[in-house]
């Protein structure tokens, strides 16, 4: 296949998503967004706008925020809950347990600046712990877009998927990755790249630093196979699997703490079905240091020529096997 | 139904709950006991609810937010048809739907899966801003626990309540002065309740949560903003040596202790 070539043009995927909320606003009625005083940092100015009796803002509640959700759903409408991803995983993380989650509400959890979006705000602002924290419970989704195109598409998605849905999106710019048109299928990984000396696996804001990685090796002359996988629970067994079985060592990155994240979740499927070499990249457990975004994922490993050359570690591992 | 019918159901209840809490070796009887009269005046008056159609849009919504007297809730909800009276034996047996806090995807008539404190109240506030939303007329009700009021997340809820004007919301705190280990009074004071509602918003009426003739009117009571009623109530109401003690919060009574309490409850039957 030809490779992705990653557009020139950045995005901050939150309008994307106002973009379609709005747009099946329209013609859906029970689509309401809750948030909790978080109109502007959730783009919501243009619902508002629209509909302000369907804007229902609890103030700085997240409790609140969570468990109105779960009743507002109860009540027959389909709210898309919005809130800083730090807040609204960490501070009502039992509410999505409880309300949400093991109730099955039709809910829809929209993370906003997830990841280190918040850089120099430090880390009560950021949320490196959202996938640890939301993929082990059962009945929610966790998806997290690489870009506008897919955070359109997977907002679509949700809005017609019943049940709940944890959306984790950033604000930080990236550019488009997948095709116009595109459509979200939860638990499917997308190919950009194929190759065979090693599979590269990203999500979010890293997918397109993975992209840039794979021109680096294959300048090298090393052929990686690139996946996006956005989806975190369900995670892609089929995916995964093969990429260790066609590429022999896999190496995940992601804005997210080393422990439990993706990485994680694709290393419980190597483990059990295809042991093979693998490197996950991500915050190495720490509270990170002072820094923008782009520049502490830079910091850990994660700017495109960190990723090569760790990914030629990898290979290394793996030939050293045989 | 009148007073006197609802008072006689409740006794029935209160011995079907005693004796699953017998039967199954544990349950929160004290807390039952409280809530027990404030459940039938629900269920069997106040409640506008089909039991065969459970998820019918315009029911009226009750949460337990007290979800661990998720016993007294089955019983209820057994007696007025939602799931088989026979199913209570089935209280914390294994892989029974009737667990220790209620179910909303496994047992018909739960709205809302409680358990952890302080989660019914939110919920129920948003049931109710969905009604307003959509113009439903079904109003909502929510039974929490007095020292449950000590979690925060209920005091974001009954401020949103009041900002959003919901007079379809009617909150009923079981006032029976004790948690789980020790009174209220000695833990984190909340009471008196009354002035704090009502500086946030809210209408507050005060009754005897033990008394059939003040609950009902309490309940069907209707004003232009969100009602809390401080149901005064005795823990473990009915049952003379565990009113009023701490002691009963999740004790099982033993072989003598049940006889004698399923004596005086047969009494007021």
């Amino acid at each position: 296949m030809n490779a992705i070539t990653p557009s020139p043009k950045l995005h901050d995927c939150r309008d994307a998503f106002v973009a379609v909320l709005e747009r099946l606003g329209a013609d859906n009625p029970k689509i309401v967004a809750v948030c909790n005083d978080s109109v502007g940092s959730s783009k919501l100015g243009g619902f508002k706008a629209k509909w302000p009796e369907r804007l229902v803002n609890v103030g700085i509640a997240e409790q609140a925020l969570v468990g109105v959700g779960a009743g507002l759903a109860n009540g027959g409408l389909l709210p898309f809950v919005c809130g800083a991803a730090c807040f609204l995983t960490g501070r009502s993380l039992e509410q999505i347990k409880a309300d949400i989650a093991y109730s099955n509400a039709n809910v829809k959890l929209i993370g906003i600046s997830s990841g280190m979006a918040y850089g120099e705000l430090g880390p009560t602002h950021h949320s490196i712990e959202d996938f640890a924290w939301t993929r082990v419970l059962p009945n929610l989704p966790v998806v997290a877009p690489c870009d506008s195109i897919e955070t359109a598409a997977a907002v679509e998605w949700a809005a017609s998927y019943n049940g709940p849905v944890f959306l984790r999106l950033s604000r930080v710019g990236v550019p488009d990755l997948l095709p116009a048109g595109h459509k979200f299928e939860l638990g499917k990984a997308n190919l950009l790249r194929d190759g065979d000396a090693v599979t590269l696996i990203a999500n979010g804001t890293v997918t397109h630093r993975m992209v840039k990685a794979a021109a680096i090796l294959a300048e090298k002359g090393i052929e990686a196979r690139v996946l996006n996988m956005a989806t975190v629970r369900p995670i892609d067994v089929e995916a995964v699997v093969s990429a260790a079985r066609d590429t022999g060592a896999i190496l995940t990155a992601e804005e997210h703490s080393t422990f439990g994240g993706l990485g994680s979740a694709i290393a419980e499927v190597v483990v059990a079905e295809a042991p093979v070499p693998m490197k996950i990249l991500g915050v190495p457990g720490i509270f990170p240091p002072t820094g923008s975004a782009e520049f502490l994922l830079d910091e850990f490993g994660m700017s495109p020529a960190g990723i090569a050359e760790a990914a030629v570690d990898l290979i290394a591992r793996k030939s050293s096997r045989t | 139904m009148q007073p006197n019918d609802l008072d006689r159901i409740a006794q029935q209840i209160r011995l079907r709950d005693l004796q699953a809490v017998f039967e199954a070796g544990a349950g929160h009887i004290g807390g039952e006991m409280s809530a027990i009269d404030i459940l039938t005046a629900l269920y069997f008056r106040v409640l506008r609810i089909w039991p065969d159609q459970p998820k019918h849009p315009d029911r009226d919504r009750f949460v337990l937010s007290k979800g661990h007297v998720a016993l007294a809730l089955y019983v209820t909800l057994a007696k007025r048809g939602f799931i088989p009276e026979e199913e209570v034996a089935t209280f914390l047996k294994p892989h029974s739907r009737l667990n220790g806090h209620p179910n909303c995807n496994k047992v018909p008539g739960v709205e809302t899966n409680t358990g952890p404190l302080g989660h019914g109240l939110p919920v129920a506030v948003g049931m109710a801003k969905a009604a307003k939303l959509t113009g439903a007329t079904y109003r909502t009700y929510v039974l929490t626990g007095d020292g449950e009021m000590q979690e925060g997340s209920n005091w974001e809820a009954i401020a949103s309540a009041a900002q959003f004007g919901l007079d379809n919301l009617t909150l009923i705190i079981d006032h029976n002065r004790f948690q789980q280990g020790a009174s209220l009074k000695d833990t984190n004071n909340l009471a008196p309740f009354p002035a704090k509602l009502e500086a946030f918003g809210w209408d507050v009426t005060e009754i005897n949560g033990n008394a059939m003739d003040e609950i009902v009117p309490a309940l069907e009571k209707r004003g232009s903003r969100p009602h809390c009623i401080v149901a005064h109530t005795n823990k473990g109401h009915g049952i003379s040596f565990m009113q009023d003690t701490v002691d009963w919060h999740h004790k099982v009574p033993n072989a003598e202790q049940y006889k004698i309490a399923v004596a005086e409850l047969s009494e007021a039957l």
